[in-house]
């Protein structure tokens, strides 16, 4: 037996080995990620297009998340390239001084400052892209005309006023402290939210400020106003692409297109393609297509997909989110419950700590696993198993401890031994109530895989996540029916297996 | 022979039983008696293994109970409850074949064994394949009391395998009861609040009170000669019924 797995795993190496050489010589691997904004979304589309007219294999994952777990991703290899700003490098990131530059001169020095901080990590930057995106704040025109606030002076004189601003830059150094020691805002913390919601809110009155990235195509569409930074808080975020160093052993070419780009997207041309991507919605590997087509003059061909190839991709990603973690919580709950049930004085410290895991909300579980798993499938897998142990484990437990103790007890008086009488009378009898915590569990999975999406991990919540960020209920609901149909399919099925599973003489008694 | 020596047994500090010392006679059939809360059920429990007594000693045959294989004591022993305690997921022939398979016996010998007790109890074969919600109480008992019989054990503890059972039934299942008992020739124990079974039962009656025995002998000897007040007043009690089966004996 043992040793026909151990061929098999020889065979099935050797296939994999010589699927790797057949390929051809010149190809290489390189992944691309960006943030969970349009520009980045595009920007990397743009990168991603240009590594492939290198007969690159270029691997795009959108959206992964936010500066830390970008930067935390390129150091980890896991992705080769992603599109930053100079403003977010020195001060997120590198954590360098704070004095904006003052000329342009000089920003270049500080460009070569911000080269010499990154080599000792690995990472590269290229020349600036040639446009800036830099933090503001803006407000509705009619608002301000009507209370005559064209500054952030201005704005900050105001008490009364509804301020809300995107989660990162509350917390970001170069964000809201800074801007409030500076400009002394007075008042409480305002509340977070995200940054395309921040601009609906805006216009349909929910707040009365908020922040702006400078090229957003909102700002015109709406007709917003930027207010001036009279004090000269906020600094430069010039577009760069970082990459990993040893890319350029690996994939000089690759690098050679990225740097090619350097001083070639303007602000015309980048707010443009904001705009084409966030207000005419169209799809984001045509506008950057379209913009690689205007700019080198070549066009690059896109895998254009269907939305049935596309639903598809996304069903394959839920399912196997879901299926690996509610197998794997399967067989480590089930066990955790029986052992809970036989042994009291374990089972109370079991239920506790699968009780707090459930208490910690699922985007900061996600969140946490990213460090010890990285970005991906993984820590979205590692985060729904340890959602979904309790609802097994309490079942398995409570459906166990109620069987009625002259039925225990007629097992023991029979002579069965413990395995016998838990395989025989203990589990079969609780089976209705495992299934149902099972059951449990699989439907909270489907919903909680949707985050699975704000790291990386695909599924049915990147349209949803897309969908908010382009304003677009379609995709929204592109991901939300599907999602919602597959929780009932799963609720369907297991009525089928508990028909299958519970014992006749059980369902019987219950009729 | 079933010997208890100076048993003593509390829960959560609470005395139930002791201190008692008792002899159960090989082949007879020995009724515990007693109000409930007088510590029978627990005394029977003690004999195979789901108690375990604080003091002194339970022998079977020479064995004690507590330091025994209980695998190998329960082999011996059949045990009866209230309410059956059959499986409820199980058919009547899986609830009856699944100690035996525990144990190892062949498929062939389980067939033979359930047909001479299905015949003895008086179990339709039509009902084999039922589930336990689907027969009547008295029915539920006779499968219990075949699947107590499956492993021919010496020793067979019934606690109160008549109580929830309505007049009718429970006057046909005594009956036969008594000819299985008698048919097997087994060393019986049966516990019961109700003079009336004792009385219909029993070769020695043992009366409890308060986790001690009163008053041990046949019940001849306790109506006739109580050994004190209680027995007289319990006696008393359930007298009526008493006489109709007294008389012909």
């Amino acid at each position: 037996m043992k040793m026909c797995r151990y061929i098999g795993v020889g065979v099935t190496l050797i296939a994999a080995t010589g699927a790797l050489a057949s390929q051809p010589s010149t190809s290489v691997n390189v992944h691309i990620g960006s943030k969970k904004f349009t520009e980045s979304v595009l920007l990397g589309h743009v990168l991603t297009q240009l590594a492939r007219s290198r007969d690159a294999v270029a691997t795009y994952t959108a959206e992964l998340g936010g500066t830390r777990i970008l930067w935390d991703a390129l150091l980890a290899g896991r992705i080769d390239g992603y599109p930053e700003y100079t403003g977010t490098i020195r001060r997120e990131i590198l954590g360098l001084d704070k004095t904006p530059p003052a000329s342009r001169a000089d920003a270049k020095d500080r460009n070569r400052e911000l080269e010499r901080a990154l080599a000792p990590f690995g990472v590269s930057m290229t020349a600036p892209l040639g446009f800036e995106n830099n933090y503001a704040l803006g407000m509705r025109r009619e608002t301000a005309d009507r209370l005559h606030i064209r500054t952030i002076s201005q704005l900050a004189s105001h008490r009364g006023l509804r301020l809300a601003f995107t989660n990162e830059f509350i917390n970001r150094s170069d964000g809201w402290p800074g801007l409030r020691d500076i400009y002394g805002f007075a008042g409480s913390r305002p509340p977070g939210l995200d940054h395309d919601l921040a601009y609906r809110a805006l216009e349909a009155g929910g707040i009365d400020a908020t922040d702006f990235y400078s090229t957003d195509a909102e700002i015109a569409a709406y007709d917003f106003i930027v207010l001036r930074d009279d004090r000269g808080y906020f600094p430069r975020y010039a577009a760069v692409v970082l990459y990993r160093t040893d890319l350029e052993q690996r994939a000089p070419a690759v690098v050679t297109a990225w740097k090619s780009l350097a001083g070639r997207i303007l602000t015309p041309s980048i707010t443009g393609m904001n705009a084409a991507a966030k207000i005419d919605h169209v799809p984001e590997q045509r506008v950057a297509a379209e913009f690689l087509a205007r700019t080198f003059g070549k066009s690059t061909p896109i895998h254009g997909a269907t939305t049935w190839t596309r639903l598809r991709r996304r069903t394959v990603e839920h399912l196997s989110l879901v299926g690996i973690s509610l197998t794997a919580a399967v067989l480590v709950a089930l066990p955790l419950g029986i052992l809970a049930a036989k042994r009291r004085r374990w089972g109370q410290g079991i239920l506790a700590i699968v009780g707090i895991v459930q208490t910690v909300p699922s985007l900061a579980l996600l969140v946490f696993m990213i460090p010890l798993l990285g970005i991906g499938g993984p820590p979205a897998i590692a985060a729904l198993f340890l959602y979904s142990l309790l609802p097994i484990v309490r079942n398995t437990h409570s459906g166990l401890t109620s069987i009625p103790t002259p039925l225990t007890e007629s097992a023991d008086a029979l002579g069965l031994r413990p395995s016998e009488r838990l395989r025989r009378i203990e589990l079969p009898l609780a089976a209705g109530s495992i299934l149902a915590g099972i059951k449990t569990s699989a439907v909270i999975n489907i919903g909680t895989a949707t985050l699975g999406a704000l790291i990386g991990a695909g599924g049915y919540g990147q349209p949803i996540l897309t969908g908010i960020r382009l304003n677009d209920t379609g995709l929204i609901l592109e991901g939300a029916i599907p999602a919602a149909l597959l929780a009932l399919a799963v609720q369907g099925l297991f009525d089928l297996i508990e028909r299958g599973l519970v014992p006749t003489g059980l369902r019987l008694r219950d009729s | 022979m079933i010997a208890l020596t100076d048993i003593g047994k509390s829960y959560h500090g609470v005395p139930v039983l002791g201190p008692v010392s008792l002899a159960i006679a090989r082949a007879r059939t020995t009724v515990v008696l007693g109000p409930s809360g007088c510590g029978k059920s627990t005394l029977l429990r003690l004999l195979i293994g789901l108690a375990t007594a604080d003091e002194g000693q339970v022998r079977i045959d020479g064995v004690r109970v507590d330091f025994a294989d209980l695998r190998k004591l329960r082999r011996r022993i059949g045990y009866v409850i209230q309410e059956g305690g059959l499986f409820p997921h199980l058919t009547v022939l899986e609830n009856l074949c699944l100690a035996a398979r525990s144990y190892g016996e062949t498929p062939d010998r389980i067939h033979e064994r359930i047909g001479e007790l299905a015949d003895l109890v008086k179990l339709p074969p039509a009902l084999h394949r039922r589930y336990p919600s689907q027969l009547s109480g008295g029915q539920r008992q006779r499968v219990a009391l075949m699947r107590a019989l499956m492993l021919d054990p010496d020793v067979l503890l019934l606690d109160e395998p008549l109580g929830s059972l309505d007049p009718m039934i429970r006057a046909d299942l005594q009956a036969d009861l008594k000819a299985v008992f008698r048919a097997v020739g087994k060393t019986v124990v049966l516990v019961t609040h109700d003079l009336n079974e004792a009385a219909f039962f029993a070769d020695t009656v043992v009366l409890m009170r308060n986790g001690r025995v009163v008053q041990e002998g046949t019940m001849r000897d306790l109506v006739e000669r109580p050994m004190d007040a209680f027995v007289s007043k319990f006696v008393r009690a359930q007298r009526g019924f008493l006489q109709l089966h007294d008389r012909p004996q």
